[in-house]
């Protein structure tokens, strides 16, 4: 648990607006997520979701974990549906022909999937338009809800069913995970963050920023997959918590191009005790998690530069 | 009172649309679909209508934008064409599965490959089994009429499906011509505020898009073509409504001199317009033909259809898109579904005609008729004729 | 006799077979899936809430005495309350023991 008052767990709401009986995984931390931003956005909200294990995990016919009004479309298209409901409640509000005159959030939630590969295009369009919505990406590092396929938000040597390591191939995914952080922050969009269900009131209080901020707002959320990662369910907590402590997922905002840390440690571990519990990465020799240690190291310091060029502007 | 204007027909179509007071327009732009949505950004623009247009960065979107802005309760527009309605053809299917009422226009255009701009029904065909009413017009008039009327048949509880209204590109969206316009307060007696069934409401919370488990999929299909067959029914409501109000008719099945004929031209769109000629044509040289025009694509009229093939021979059928590899034209095939088994039905003819912006001329036609009547009498068994190809 | 769900004659179901019944998959029993329960020791629980706020399931709940309930008709044992206890006093136990 993150380093705040031991009690402050009964500070958060106790609302809930997803309900149980979803069929998620054992130990699931995307379902962990979304009940934390259910929680944080309360009654006034609409969910436009995206295909994936959130959307199917949630609407088995006949029965629905949502307690909010909820629509899914198709896959790759979160973002323009919201944007659509965005637009729609908008102007039915000013014509005087919606039920509700209150200010209702929009929310539109995919996987990395749906949000970094097949849904980028109307990702990026939703952002660009300006439209008044949280967009949540839940990052479970590949297609989870198909069996484990590599996505681009999969990691560095991690092995899946389409990145597996192999004889002739023994690293798994070639490839860096995409930063689409950057790209949305490239959007000069008012409000974009990572956040971590690890981290459970950084999480909430950056929804909250994220609903009260004018405009669009893109949160990046780390959700460890037990069943995808091959860890114990139990550890999918405290994975996403040794994920930010040894810099593979520092958690940070962007606000208005400013950055800034949320979550800041004194100390930080070797990426191996991240990389240890996962059977994904039990393949990697030594010289494979030294190449992952650089690349964190170099991405982090990237992040830092950034962070300290926004607190230079605000000085 | 109503007003004669002499105007583009993709304008008419914006400013029939801006009459049915829509409360959001979301589009990606397309040859030659352009005019219509310019026109009506522009007409959001001006204050002339209060809605949101939301210029999206693909139809795919457009079409998804469609289904949040119609879920959340909005009366929705949107338009296309081709490559177009290629791109939303994911969407297309869900949109009728979710009951929404969302009213496009078609501006028709050929498929790429080879790219082409130019005007045939490949793009419409090609969605044929979307779950779309689909309606053919034929001139700026019809396109005017049949998209106020569109909106009040989706918008019918006893409906709630998606319409297209189908328009040949450039032929007929491009060219200017007189139309009828109908006064705001006409529209409002005919057309009310739209009233949706359902909508994404945080006070009274719905879940729509849910898995559809083995368990109830074939009902949820079943459903969906009994309201869509049901649908018929409401068009014909409409269009007697319509033609009550402002004494202009339409029919789900339109024929042209075709009292008595043995052998009938069948077409679709504005093509229809020369085939008359022909007709005429052809009638003064003593010949019993005549012209029988599909206006509902979907739901297929069959029985409207076979109510009007009395004395009819031959049925010579012209279709505006190739199904590869199949049996005949797609519409040649519904035709001939609908009426085998039927006794005394005509001996039907294929012919596939006017392809990426070919003209079909008045002789084409008469070809057609005679062509037709010379395989009807050997009864000669083909799939489909291409007519002005070069072989 | 309400239908179920898979009984119903296609004109039986709601509008696009939406679900308006928010919430509803509480009806299901995820609990069947556990193989293994969390067990509390409640002299040593400190009523802090960690548990309750880490749960994927919304299955610990409130007890009046203000220390934390398992919903076992919803929890699917995956152990990350006693993995995040402060204390341990959340223990994981095979099923049926």
């Amino acid at each position: 648990m993150e380093n705040l008052n031991v009690y402050a767990a009964k500070m958060a709401p106790q609302q809930e607006f997803l309900a149980g009986g979803h069929r998620a995984c054992q130990g699931c931390a995307e379902l962990l997520a979304a009940r934390l931003v259910a929680k944080t956005l309360g009654h006034d909200y609409i969910i436009a979701n995206a295909t994936g294990c959130l959307e199917i995990v949630t609407s088995s016919y006949p029965h629905s974990a949502w307690e909010v009004p909820w629509i899914h479309v198709a896959f790759e298209n979160a973002a323009a549906v919201a944007s659509g409901v965005e637009a729609a409640v908008k102007i039915l509000q000013k014509k005087g022909k919606y039920p509700v005159d209150r200010k209702i959030t929009i929310l539109a939630q995919a996987g990395d999937g749906g949000t970094v590969d097949i849904g980028l295009q109307a990702l990026s369009g939703a952002l660009e338009r300006g439209h008044d919505m949280i967009y949540i990406c839940y990052d479970n590092e590949a297609y989870m809800n198909t069996g484990v396929q590599r996505s681009s938000s999969t990691p560095y040597g991690a092995t899946t069913t389409t990145s597996p390591a192999g004889a002739a191939d023994p690293l798994g995914q070639h490839t860096m995970k995409k930063n689409i952080v950057e790209i949305a922050a490239a959007h000069n969009i008012p409000y974009v963050a990572t956040a971590s269900p690890s981290y459970p009131f950084d999480l909430m209080e950056k929804v909250k920023k994220a609903s009260e901020t004018p405009g669009p707002a893109y949160i990046h959320c780390f959700v460890p997959c037990p069943t995808g990662w091959r860890m114990a369910p139990n550890l999918a907590v405290s994975i996403g918590r040794i994920a930010a402590e040894s810099k593979v997922f520092p958690l940070y905002e962007v606000v208005n191009g400013e950055y800034r840390m949320t979550v800041t440690h004194k100390k930080h571990r070797p990426v191996i005790d991240y990389l240890k519990p996962q059977g994904r990465f039990r393949h990697l020799n030594e010289d494979n998690i030294a190449e992952i240690q650089q690349q964190v190291d170099k991405s982090y310091e990237r992040l830092l530069k950034k962070v300290k060029m926004s607190s230079t502007e605000l000085d | 009172m109503a007003k004669r204007v002499g105007i583009e027909v993709s304008l008419a179509i914006s400013e029939a649309v801006k009459l049915a007071k829509v409360d959001a327009v979301a589009a990606y732009p397309i040859t030659p679909q352009t005019h219509i949505v310019e026109h009506l950004s522009e007409l959001v623009a001006e204050g002339e209508l209060d809605a949101a247009f939301i210029p999206v960065e693909s139809e795919h979107s457009a079409m998804s934008v469609c289904a949040g802005t119609s879920a959340a309760g909005a009366r929705t527009y949107t338009a296309t064409s081709s490559q177009g309605l290629a791109l939303m053809n994911e969407i297309l299917f869900i949109i009728p599965a979710l009951r929404l009422p969302v009213v496009m226009t078609i501006a028709n255009r050929a498929l790429s490959g080879p790219i082409s701009i130019w005007n045939d029904h490949s793009d419409i065909m090609s969605v044929r089994d979307t779950g779309w009413i689909a309606i053919f017009v034929e001139n700026g008039q019809e396109a005017f009429d049949l998209t106020l009327q569109s909106f009040k048949i989706a918008e019918d509880h006893r409906v709630l499906l998606p319409i297209s209204v189908n328009l040949d590109g450039f032929t007929l969206s491009h060219v200017i011509e007189p139309h009828e316009f109908l006064d705001q307060d006409e529209v409002d007696r005919f057309l009310p505020e739209y009233k949706p069934a359902v909508q994404l409401n945080p006070d009274d919370p719905v879940s729509m898009g849910t898995v559809g488990v083995p368990e109830i999929y074939a009902e949820a299909k079943k459903c969906q073509d009994e309201v869509l067959k049901g649908s018929i029914k409401v068009v014909k409501e409409v269009f007697a409504e319509f033609a009550e109000m402002f004494g202009r008719e339409y029919k789900v099945v339109e024929t042209y001199r075709a009292e008595g004929a043995e052998t009938l031209l069948m077409t679709m769109g504005s093509v229809s317009e020369t085939a008359m000629e022909a007709i005429d044509k052809m009638q003064e040289a003593g010949r019993k033909v005549g012209l029988i025009r599909l206006r509902l694509w979907r739901p297929f009229p069959a029985d409207d259809l076979r109510a009007e093939m009395g004395s009819v021979k031959t049925l010579a059928v012209i279709d505006r898109a190739v199904s590869f590899g199949g049996a005949g034209g797609p519409v040649a095939g519904e035709v001939r579904s609908a009426l085998y088994n039927v006794d005394d039905s005509p001996y039907i003819a294929s012919f596939i005609a006017g392809l990426g912006g070919r003209d079909i001329t008045v002789d084409d036609f008469i070809e057609m008729v005679d062509q037709a009547e010379a395989m009807a009498k050997v009864n000669e068994i083909h799939e489909y004729k291409m007519i002005g190809v070069r072989e | 006799m309400t239908k179920k769900y898979n009984e119903k004659a296609w004109h039986e179901y709601e509008l696009g077979f939406m679900v308006s019944r928010p919430g509803c998959s509480a009806e299901y029993r995820t609990g069947d899936w556990r193989s293994q329960q969390p067990q509390t020791n409640k002299e040593k629980c400190i009523k802090c809430g960690v548990c309750y706020l880490v749960c994927p399931e919304g299955a610990i709940v409130l007890a009046a005495d203000g220390t934390y309930d398992f919903d076992l008709e919803h929890c699917k044992g995956c152990g990350i309350c006693a993995t995040e206890c402060w204390t341990g006093c959340i223990s994981m136990v095979e099923e049926g023991e």
